[in-house]
């Protein structure tokens, strides 16, 4: 159909692209992983298991971890509350004013997300605007301060930004209902609710993983909001990954983390398109 | 098949007259908007009929429908099933079960487990769902299939499901949205057969909505022809066939020719032709299907007329004969002939001319 010629134009640069800087750095940072540092600030590059046996054995480093997969389940779980019974809703009951409401869950995918996780510091603050309103109802003298730099000003705001990315995927499966489905459940005498749990949730359901996955994959790695909103107490795993590249100089152990990550992520990833899989009839 | 000269208002046979009114609608319109869908529609189904809402596509024919089963709000008019006020319940209390154009089976269950829905969500118990779905399936010859997905089986068994997943909470009324359009013309066919023969041995009332008048005629006790929103007649196959209402009746059910003639003291005068007729004196239309229109023979008491044969259509058992009786041109079915036919001279029995009223004028 097209000519070799036209196909190898097509075809070379997004592949030279992917190449140059997607596989090129995994494998720079695989190879990292196996080295190490010398005393003296330099890559030794002799291979060998350490920075992993490190990542097993120094209990801050997989307690990082663990904490920043349970904020990450957090995230998850709010963002599904949130996303789920407004696609819910926008696919279902919104009528005409659907289209202005679904605009209005994506616009604040426009604002950068630095914006918004500064806007979360400004509402969350000592004297911002939550304390203000506190004391100014006076419900508190003096401002409240676990609000902000903890793990729930972490949670709070990663749970703003993601909870879009977890409102598309259900809400388009819910679009892809055939509300015929529905019409022959009440039909055969289903009440709304009893259709909700019977016919809407279960189709639904391959859209509720994929946005689920997204909720928890970019939550667990992310290290902006952690490091204006989370304090000592709020630090994720990238947040040491970020430090051990920069000021700490460490590499080799920074790669290892990295990709013990993506591991994580990618049997997640790979879990979640199996239940998928197993949830769609189409 | 003579047919009497007599109004729209054609007599009930009397054993239908007997069964007992199940659903009743009063003056049911639905408009979307500025969109008058159906105006001033009241119809009657009784226990155990067979009836088809027939119509062409827009008519209005599968909103009645979904205003039966709940799916939409008439804009006024009202729906009695017995003394309960059908139009005020929502479509899950109705006893009025629907069979989907498009099956509508649910994807993510079994068959069983479709038509074990209406059960499970009544809450019967266990034992006697398993026995009622054994029944429902049994009965449509899907239990070899019961428990495949719905997309691993065919359209004309997902259809049989879709039956059984109605028919299995023994609703009073079974509502049924064109079922047979997504079919092949042989398997349709054959499931007409069966889905009459169904009907008679469940005894429940079926609603059939179908555009297809050969269907309508096969199945139903009775016809209901709804054209732009409006009833046009309602009456049993034969009697809407033989003494079709309106010039649009008579078109739209089978092949007619239509006449127009002029009453002058009992004797219609149409071009040539004439006969006597007990009608008033004015203009006036008549409908005469081609199989009452012979080869002239001996029947000297015949409406006669020669003529040059414009064409033959060969249909098989039969053939239409298209006749041009200077400037008249009549269309006649006979039973086929290998002749080729020039010149002829055709006849009809007075009676056999239905008067019909001109279709009033619908946008």
């Amino acid at each position: 159909m097209f000519s070799r010629a036209y196909k190898t134009v097509v075809t070379v640069p997004p592949l030279a692209w992917v190449t140059l800087f997607l596989l090129v750095p995994y494998l720079l940072m695989f190879c990292y992983s196996f080295w190490s540092v010398s005393p003296s600030q330099t890559i030794v590059h002799s291979w060998n298991l350490d920075n992993y046996k490190e990542l097993l054995q120094k209990t801050v480093y997989w307690q990082t971890l663990l904490r920043s997969m349970w904020i990450a389940a957090r995230v998850m779980l709010f963002a599904l509350l949130l996303g789920y019974p407004v696609a819910y809703y926008l696919s279902f009951y919104a009528g005409r004013r659907k289209d202005l409401l679904y605009q209005l869950v994506i616009i604040p995918l426009w604002v950068s997300y630095l914006v918004r996780a500064y806007a979360w510091k400004t509402i969350l603050g000592s004297d911002g605007v939550f304390n203000t309103l506190l004391q100014y109802v006076h419900l508190t003298k003096h401002p409240v301060d676990f609000l902000l730099y903890s793990p729930f000003a972490v949670v709070l705001t990663l749970t703003h930004i993601y909870t879009p990315f977890t409102f598309l995927p259900i809400y388009a499966a819910l679009e892809h209902i055939p509300r015929n489905l529905v019409e022959a459940s009440h039909d055969l005498g289903a009440t709304p609710s009893q259709t909700f749990w019977k016919v809407i949730f279960p189709l639904s359901i391959p859209g509720v993983l994929a946005g689920a996955t997204f909720a928890f994959v970019l939550s667990l790695g992310d290290f902006l909001a952690p490091q204006l909103l989370g304090g000592p107490s709020g630090i994720m795993i990238s947040n040491i990954v970020v430090s051990l590249f920069g000021a700490a100089y460490n590499w080799p152990l920074g790669a290892a983390i990295s990709l013990a990550m993506l591991v994580i992520v990618v049997s997640l990833l790979i879990f979640s398109e199996r239940l998928e899989k197993k949830w769609s009839f189409r | 098949m003579t047919s009497p000269i007599i109004s729209s208002t054609a007599t009930v046979r009397p054993d239908r007259a007997a069964k007992s009114t199940l659903l009743s609608i009063r003056n049911v319109a639905k408009s979307f908007g500025r969109n008058t869908v159906l105006r001033n529609v009241s119809l009657e189904v009784a226990e155990g009929e067979f009836l088809t809402i027939l119509g062409e596509s827009g008519s209005g024919k599968t909103t009645l429908l979904r205003i039966i089963a709940g799916f939409e709000t008439a804009t006024s008019g009202e729906l009695w099933m017995g003394a309960e006020r059908l139009d005020h319940q929502p479509p899950y209390r109705r006893r009025v079960n629907t069979v989907f154009q498009s099956y509508a089976l649910f994807p993510h269950l079994t068959v069983e487990e479709n038509v074990a829905y209406g059960l499970r969500v009544a809450k019967r118990p266990d034992a006697e769902i398993a026995q009622r779905v054994a029944e429902a399936l049994d009965k449509v010859k899907m239990t070899a299939h019961a428990t495949k997905k719905p997309s691993k089986i065919s359209g004309g068994q997902q259809q049989r499901v879709a039956l059984a997943r109605a028919l299995v909470n023994r609703p009073r009324l079974l509502l049924l949205d064109e079922p047979l359009s997504a079919l092949d013309a042989n398997l349709r066919r054959q499931m007409q057969v069966e889905l009459k023969s169904l009907q008679r041995e469940v005894g429940i009332a079926f609603v059939f909505v179908t555009h297809d008048q050969e269907e309508a005629m096969v199945m139903s006790d009775r016809i209901a022809l709804l054209r732009s929103g409006e009833l046009e007649q309602v009456a049993t196959p034969r009697e809407i066939y033989n003494c079709p209402a309106t010039t649009y009746v008579a078109q739209f059910i089978g092949h007619t020719n239509l006449l127009k003639g002029e009453v002058k003291d009992g004797v219609v005068r149409c071009g040539t032709l004439s006969w006597t007729a007990p009608l008033p004196n004015g203009p006036a239309l008549f409908s005469l299907r081609p199989e009452h229109i012979r080869l002239a023979g001996s029947g000297a008491t015949n409406v006669r007329i020669r003529g040059r044969v414009l064409q033959q259509a060969f249909h098989g058992a039969t053939e239409l004969i298209r006749v041009d009786c200077g400037g008249l041109v009549l269309v006649m079915r006979t039973a086929s002939t290998s002749a080729m036919l020039d010149e002829v001279e055709l006849e009809f029995a007075a009676p056999d001319a239905v008067p019909v009223r001109e279709s009033p004028e619908r946008n």
